[in-house]
């Protein structure tokens, strides 16, 4: 009976209840919703690439090799000459090597020349491997292999044709030399899906008209005499390297990060990605503080709306106090409401998480290749929530305080 | 009607309102006894509100005795104080009796969720609610919202509350001065048979003299208690 009359007492202040219900319910969805995207990011960045065991590049910082050369974000400081590369590639330590050369882009997306070896050396989230969906990986010299992204952005299917742009954002085309689609990768979640991946040679060949990053003036050398030179590249941008045996791995970097001919850095991706998550870690972090706040916000709020409703349940508590409720009774009722209404909160929080969730996360796994999961509270989730009821609970005690003062004082007469 | 142990008996009252120094009450002897009705007269500030908290036991006492059915109140603590008002009184207000979200029939069991005793005196607590509701003259409006009903309807459903499960004595703080003057006779009607029906001691108290026919006795509040009200 007295859960009834809570709900009642509840429902006859419907707006504002209401209003506290979503104020919370928001606050727990935010809350919610920055927890799993900072699991998933973790997840997802973690498996971004596997079965790699040194990433090879121009000597800057590991990060930045790591950022450039997987997650297709900022540049290169330097190349890795062609010579260097194929020092490495001779070591005995090297099972295999996949050159990779950046710097042209599609409209939004990057372009990466690599070697067919790329497709299968590749691996994300543990052990899986590129798959196409639609057509082959390049034949030609002007083949094209697109990520799922890139085809379902631009709208592309196989055969059809794609200028280069050289730079990153630039207006400058590879007009002479289109492209055509050979191939369509499967959906992968990495950076792979945003990415147009040509051969070694295709990114030579677009630049033979192009000295210094700019185009030489009236020269355009026609594809047919093209296809007749010596594409061998002069530079790579980074490698992808796998050692005969992991006991090899760390000679490999400490060969790679002396060789003297040129300054080069080797990374372990799994260590370069953890340095890499503890930046951006940090945003996450505080992400989750001021979500954080947002349900201390919101349980303030449930706090503001309790007092207020004091000064007109004055006469409800007379009532409950003339039937023989004590003090303490009335302040049990109005932290029970607290707790109803902070529990609504959160309910409705994480219906409105899932709703989000369902709604959002193809959009989300399209714009920023992050996959978050849909699946059952995790025992951390759940503890927030009752976390959140407790703190309902305990916030609601202020003014409960206040009212048993008041009924304290008040008795069954209302003085007002 | 009346045996020899007064119902309620207060003796060399004293009360003074913390933090308010400007108002105290004396009531150096009072007495009700059992089904007796009576009508304390007084006028707004003669401390009637005062009277009835001493009585009801939600302010106690400075010094003197206020004993209910037996039962000497500051023995009591004052959780103790709730459940004994619980069991012994029901109380009747001027009106906003009702707890406006709560169904009409939730309103009447409303005392018995404190007062045990009470409950078990009562075998079907709905039943007898609804036997209340059709001897006080309310419609069939057992699960309509408080709210909804008339301030003669819900003064009536508040005789129904305080009458169920028979608590010996009924306080009834101006219960007719919201309703119209035939709403006022036909209230009482209703109020008094119910009152003999359960032989309960009913203390009414008002400012309304023509009330005092009905009654055993009319005490004038002025000659049972002395207030001080000085400028503070």
């Amino acid at each position: 009976m007295m859960l009834r009359l809570a709900f009642g007492s509840l429902r006859a202040r419907a707006l504002t209840v209401t209003m506290t219900v979503l104020a919370i319910a928001l606050s727990v969805a935010l809350f919610l919703g920055v927890e799993k995207v900072r699991t998933g990011a973790k997840a997802s960045f973690a498996d971004t690439i596997s079965g790699t065991d040194l990433i090879v590049g121009a000597r800057s910082g590991s990060v930045q090799l790591l950022l450039y050369s997987v997650f297709r974000i900022g540049n290169a400081t330097n190349n890795v000459t062609w010579q260097s590369y194929q020092d490495i590639a001779a070591r005995p330590e090297v099972d295999w090597i996949v050159p990779i050369s950046l710097g042209d882009s599609h409209r939004q997306f990057r372009v990466m020349g690599t070697t067919p070896a790329f497709f299968d050396r590749y691996k994300y989230r543990r052990d899986r491997g590129l798959e196409l969906g639609d057509g082959a990986i390049m034949n030609d010299l002007f083949d094209a292999v697109i990520g799922s992204d890139v085809a379902a952005t631009l709208g592309y299917a196989v055969d059809d044709p794609i200028v280069v742009a050289h730079g990153l954002a630039s207006f400058t085309e590879h007009k002479d030399q289109p492209f055509r689609i050979s191939g369509i990768l499967k959906k992968t979640g990495t950076p792979v899906d945003r990415t147009v991946i040509v051969s070694m040679e295709a990114i030579e060949a677009i630049h033979v008209d192009w000295q210094n990053g700019a185009q030489i003036p009236g020269q355009s050398t026609p594809v047919e005499v093209i296809r007749q030179m010596d594409l061998t590249p002069k530079a790579v941008t980074a490698a992808l390297v796998g050692v005969e045996s992991p006991l090899q791995t760390f000679a490999l970097q400490r060969a790679i990060n002396t060789y003297p001919e040129e300054p080069l850095l080797a990374v372990l991706p799994g260590v370069a990605l953890q340095e890499l998550w503890g930046i951006v870690g940090i945003a996450e972090t505080a992400l989750l503080g001021v979500s954080a706040m947002v349900v201390v916000t919101a349980l303030l709020g449930l706090m503001a709306t309790i007092f207020s409703s004091l000064n007109e349940r004055r006469r409800e508590m007379a009532i409950f106090r003339a039937m023989g409720a004590r003090p303490r009774t009335i302040m049990a009722l109005l932290v029970l409401e607290a707790v109803l209404t902070s529990a609504a909160g959160a309910i409705l929080g994480v219906a409105f998480l899932y709703l989000g969730l369902m709604i959002a996360q193809p959009m989300i796994d399209s714009a920023y290749g992050l996959w978050l999961p849909i699946d059952a509270p995790s025992t951390r989730e759940a503890l927030v929530l009752l976390g959140v009821v407790a703190a309902g609970a305990i916030v609601s005690m202020v003014p409960a305080l206040r009212a048993y003062r008041l009924s304290v004082a008040d008795g069954m007469m209302v003085r007002t | 009607m009346t045996d020899g142990t007064p119902i309620l008996h207060m003796k060399d009252v004293r009360f003074q309102w913390p933090g308010r120094a400007s108002f105290s009450l004396e009531v150096p002897s009072f007495e009700a006894g059992r089904g007796e009705k009576v009508l304390l007269l007084g006028e707004s500030g003669s401390g009637k509100s005062t009277l009835l908290s001493l009585i009801c036991g939600t302010i106690a006492a400075d010094a003197g005795d206020v004993t209910i059915d037996g039962t000497r109140l500051s023995d009591l603590s004052g959780g103790a104080r709730d459940q004994f008002r619980a069991e012994t009184i029901g109380v009747i207000f001027q009106q906003f009796n009702l707890l406006p979200f709560g169904s009409v029939v939730d309103n009447i069991l409303l005392p018995l969720r404190f007062a045990p005793e009470r409950r078990a005196r009562v075998s079907d607590a709905r039943a007898e609610a609804a036997a209340l509701s059709l001897a006080l003259g309310l419609p069939d409006v057992q699960t309509a919202k408080a709210a909804t009903l008339s301030v003669g309807q819900q003064q009536r459903v508040a005789v129904a509350r305080a009458l169920i499960g028979r608590p010996p004595l009924i306080i009834a703080d101006e219960p007719t001065s919201a309703l119209d003057a035939n709403s006022q006779a036909a209230f009482l009607d209703l109020l008094f048979d119910q009152v003999r029906a359960h032989d309960t001691t009913l203390l009414i108290v008002s400012h309304d003299a023509r009330l005092g026919e009905r009654f055993d006795r009319v005490v004038q509040m002025a000659d049972i208690a002395r207030t001080t009200e000085r400028a503070a």
